[in-house]
């Protein structure tokens, strides 16, 4: 395993009485793009303004390479920030705003000089320097700051959902640079958003958090493939998510019905939560699959069609790339590798989020 | 369709500035360059070349370059103090810096004369502690003393608008690069908030240029201020509309030029710094 | 620690300057309790005399009901004026805007004495000076404010609302009350109190367009503080400043009520 870089131990913040992070442990390694990703006011930034220095936890420790800094302000720590609304010195140009940094530490002129061009080269800006902040459009603006960060050689670049503002075409764009300019770096990212397309697209690790809690840590295929719970399973990807009892091993009753599925050691007669992707679903012709139900409805999304499917008593949201006219009835089979077994919530916060 | 405001609700306002500050002031210009018989002259404008009049504009000049000094050295550090508190509570606690201003303007300044008098508050209270008197009624510093009083609100609040307006994140972003606390002061605080320290120069320049009851008031008539010159033109004896005139013109034209060299610093946001 | 010295020194600041700024109004209101005459640096003994006679000082009393009456008067017929052509500058062309702002600026850059000394030559030129100058002239100089403080928040306004409204049936003059008004509301109530403000505290404009015989507070002092009135002026300081410390409670009693709404409403960080 590679070395932790940065570990949070038993961090705790609150801000009045709103509890924001209880007891949050967590680590990362060393050149990992690793994001933290959750709704609003989940403590993700939070969880990265702890990071930074610009907060304070009320209790545990930030340690970098095995170095306690919770008390280290932020420009003693060798990280750099990209700040959501970019955060640009708007009274001064380009260039100042770029080499601020680096003015601050005495840098001999040719050295800023050069910096200032190859960052600026870097994301894709050269001949910007004299330019002023308010001249440029929010993508410019955002790789500016991220030029800004960058020139410092920080070990760890601390991104607060910095595509936030920024119109889908271009978000995508950015993305792929992200991860274009974290490989030629070859530095730590911490990348902060409540997008999960944006954190599936780029990440190596995605941290999942919701209500101060972190819900699962895993790559993006553990996260999409194998959600450890309701709120990860919904919050990420469309999905069926069904009350069901685990009979035995490998055999699951839905709505009244037993699927056959491949998880095991529940026990036997437990409730548990069933989760289903609308694509893992293949319809049928009626009675051709394991239940049989009535199409309610059909809209068509590009690549698939989205149709809500009634059997039992419940509206299965199912993903198709051929049509099934509403009205007309139709079967439904998953495969048993498809069936995602999942533990009831233990704590409530989980229970309200679904409920909403 | 029709669109939302006719532009007919403009009228009663332009016919307002029109009749009560367009005419007014082209009358001032007409009294300014004409005779007590009306014919033309240069005279009644070019008097505040005459030592009786440029030496109290000179005063009235050095002493309102030292109010606004001393109000913008006493508010700046406190308009950086007061926006670093919680956004929330701050608005009583700013409240409770600017609500002198409040109080009659007037009764301020005979509040100053309560203390400066010969045997007022200042020198009783010395005497207490055993230190010699000191006179300073119907003295520059006492007049000064008032004057930077009275309008101290003027500067500290817009000051303290552009600060409080200065995104958070941009002081985090400068830390963020290394930098401490007399830089951000420097490089970050001090030039964002130049607007802001441009349109309180301005409103405590302006009316302490002109004053002349804080003058009366504090100065006897030992401080003989150009607003004091003007206002003996008109309301004295010895009453010379055009004189008086001549002089008004003078003034305006010496604050203008004052304006146009702030106008520099102030991003067309003059003016709208107070609230 | 650097941060904890860093913090008292900040607070030894903040006391300091209070001091400066509230020590000559607790000395007004200690005078007006002093019932020695000649000097209130001595002390005389308690009363409340000057309270007393306050009320039935024609002259104090008048000069207090003049200001009052000027000032949301002027602050009343300048707000009209004012909102009314920021909405009409809504579809004017960039110059005429430029024109009309340009021209707003003029008493607020003129000195006080200049635009009191412009008006005054105006008036004696075609009428008698009386309460209508006053008041005319006091509109005037705070016009500025009140468009000033209205102006940009007309530029905020959503025009989509308005169309809004007009496409839901309404009438021009119902949707400008009920949709528009409404936007710009917190610019106008400022204008006023802002506008209301400096009518209350002025001087020099008053004093030059004011008819003889009828003052306001300003100009009452300005005659009288030499007088034996004193005491009587000191005492009305007390009460103006009781009545804006009544106003400052009253205000922080509805913003702190509006804070606690907005983080009840789940504003989260």
């Amino acid at each position: 395993m590679a070395n932790k870089l940065i570990e949070l131990v038993g961090i705790k913040k609150s801000f009045g009485n709103k509890t924001i992070l209880d007891e949050m442990d967590l680590f990362m390694n060393e050149n990992r793009f690793l994001t933290l990703l959750g709704p609003s006011g989940c403590g993700k930034t939070t969880t990265l303004r702890i990071i930074g220095g610009f907060e304070m936890p009320d209790c545990g420790k930030v340690l970098f390479e095995g170095r306690d800094i919770t008390n280290t302000p932020p420009n003693g720590r060798p990280f750099n920030t990209v700040f959501q609304k970019y955060a640009l010195f708007t009274h001064m140009n380009i260039e100042e705003n770029i080499s601020f940094g680096l003015k601050i530490k005495n840098k001999p002129k040719n050295y800023i000089k050069d910096k200032v061009k190859y960052a600026l080269k870097l994301v894709n800006l050269d001949g910007f320097e004299k330019r002023m902040p308010d001249s440029l459009s929010g993508g410019q603006q955002q790789r500016i700051a991220i030029a800004r960060a960058i020139v410092n050689e920080p070990r760890v670049l601390l991104l607060d959902e910095p595509l936030g503002a920024l119109d889908l075409k271009l978000r995508q764009d950015m993305q792929y640079e992200l991860i274009r300019l974290k490989n030629e770096l070859g530095i730590t990212f911490i990348y902060v958003t409540h997008d999960q397309e944006e954190a599936l697209t780029m990440s190596d690790t995605i941290v999942v958090m919701n209500k101060g809690y972190i819900q699962q840590i895993g790559t993006p295929e553990d996260i999409y493939n194998e959600p450890q719970n309701a709120f990860v399973a919904d919050f990420i990807g469309d999905s069926n998510i069904i009350n069901g009892v685990m009979l035995e091993d490998r055999l699951v009753e839905i709505l009244g019905t037993k699927f056959k599925c491949v998880d095991e050691g529940f026990g036997n007669n437990t409730p548990v939560d069933v989760v289903v992707r609308p694509e893992d679903i293949v319809l049928t012709k009626p009675g051709k699959g394991i239940i049989d139900g009535r199409v309610v409805s059909a809209i068509f999304k590009g690549v698939h069609y989205e149709m809500e499917v009634e059997a039992c008593g419940f509206e299965w949201l199912v993903h198709s790339t051929v049509l099934v006219e509403p009205g007309t009835k139709a079967g439904m089979w998953i495969d048993p590798f498809n069936i995602q077994i999942m533990n009831k919530p233990e704590s409530e916060d989980e229970e309200i989020f679904i409920e909403e | 369709m029709k669109k939302l405001g006719s532009r007919l609700l403009a009228g009663p306002y332009i016919i307002w500035i029109v009749l009560f500050t367009v005419i007014p002031l082209c009358l001032i210009v007409y009294n300014a360059f004409t005779n007590s018989d009306g014919s033309f002259t240069l005279g009644n404008v070019l008097a505040v070349t005459d030592y009786v009049n440029a030496k109290p504009l000179f005063l009235s000049l050095n002493m309102s370059l030292i109010v606004t000094l001393v109000c913008f050295l006493l508010s700046f550090p406190l308009a950086l103090v007061l926006s670093r508190y919680s956004s929330n509570k701050n608005s009583i606690i700013v409240m409770i810096f600017i609500l002198p201003m409040w109080m009659n303007f007037m009764l301020r300044t005979l509040a100053w004369r309560l203390i400066l008098l010969n045997n007022g508050f200042l020198n009783k209270g010395l005497g207490i502690l055993g230190f010699n008197p000191v006179y300073l009624m119907n003295t520059k510093a006492a007049v000064i003393l008032g004057t930077a009083y009275d309008y101290f609100p003027f500067m500290l609040l817009p000051i303290y608008n552009a600060l409080v307006k200065i995104d958070k994140d941009i002081i985090n972003a400068a830390k963020d690069l290394g930098a401490t606390g007399f830089i951000i002061l420097k490089r970050i605080m001090l030039p964002l908030s130049l607007p802001g320290i441009a349109s309180g120069i301005i409103m405590v320049f302006v009316p302490s240029m002109s004053e002349f009851v804080i003058a009366d008031m504090l100065g006897g008539n030992k401080v003989y201020l150009i607003g004091n010159v003007i206002e003996q033109a008109f309301n004295s004896g010895y009453a010379d509309v055009h004189l008086g005139s001549g002089l008004s013109l003078s003034l305006m034209f010496l604050i203008i030029i004052s304006m146009v060299i702030y106008k520099f610093f102030d991003k067309g946001e003059g003016g709208h710094g107070l609230w | 620690m650097v941060k904890s010295t860093k913090k008292t020194i900040e607070k030894i600041y903040m006391v300091l300057i209070l001091l400066l700024l509230y020590v000559p109004i607790a000395l007004l209101i200690v005078s007006s309790f002093n019932a020695s005459e000649r000097n209130k640096a001595v002390w005389g003994g308690f009363t409340l005399k000057a309270y007393i006679e306050l009320i039935h000082d024609e002259i104090v009393m008048g000069a207090l009901y003049n200001t009052l009456l000027l000032a949301f008067g002027a602050s009343f017929i300048a707000t009209i004026l004012g909102t009314l052509v920021c909405i009409g500058m809504i579809n004017m062309k960039n110059r005429s805007k430029t024109i009309i702002m340009g021209i707003t600026q003029i008493p607020l850059l003129n000195s006080d004495i200049v635009t009191g000394i412009a008006l005054m030559l105006l008036f004696t030129k075609f009428a008698d000076l009386s309460f209508a100058t006053m008041l005319i002239a006091h509109v005037t100089f705070i016009i500025p404010y009140v468009v000033l403080s209205v102006y940009p928040k007309v530029l905020q306004v959503n025009l989509s609302t308005y169309e809004a409204a007009l496409d839901l049936g309404a009438s021009h003059l119902y949707a400008m009350w009920k949709v528009v008004v409404p936007e710009i509301m917190p610019g106008i109530l400022s204008g006023f109190l802002l506008a209301f403000t400096m009518s209350l505290d002025d001087f020099s404009v008053t004093y030059f367009t004011k008819a003889p015989g009828l003052n306001t507070m300003s100009t009452m002092i300005n005659a009288e503080y030499r007088k034996g009135i004193q005491t009587e002026i000191y005492a009305l300081s007390t009460i103006v400043f009781l009545i804006v410390l009544f106003v400052l409670f009253i205000i922080n009693r509805r913003s702190e009520k509006l804070y606690r709404q907005q983080e009840e409403s789940g504003v989260v960080l």
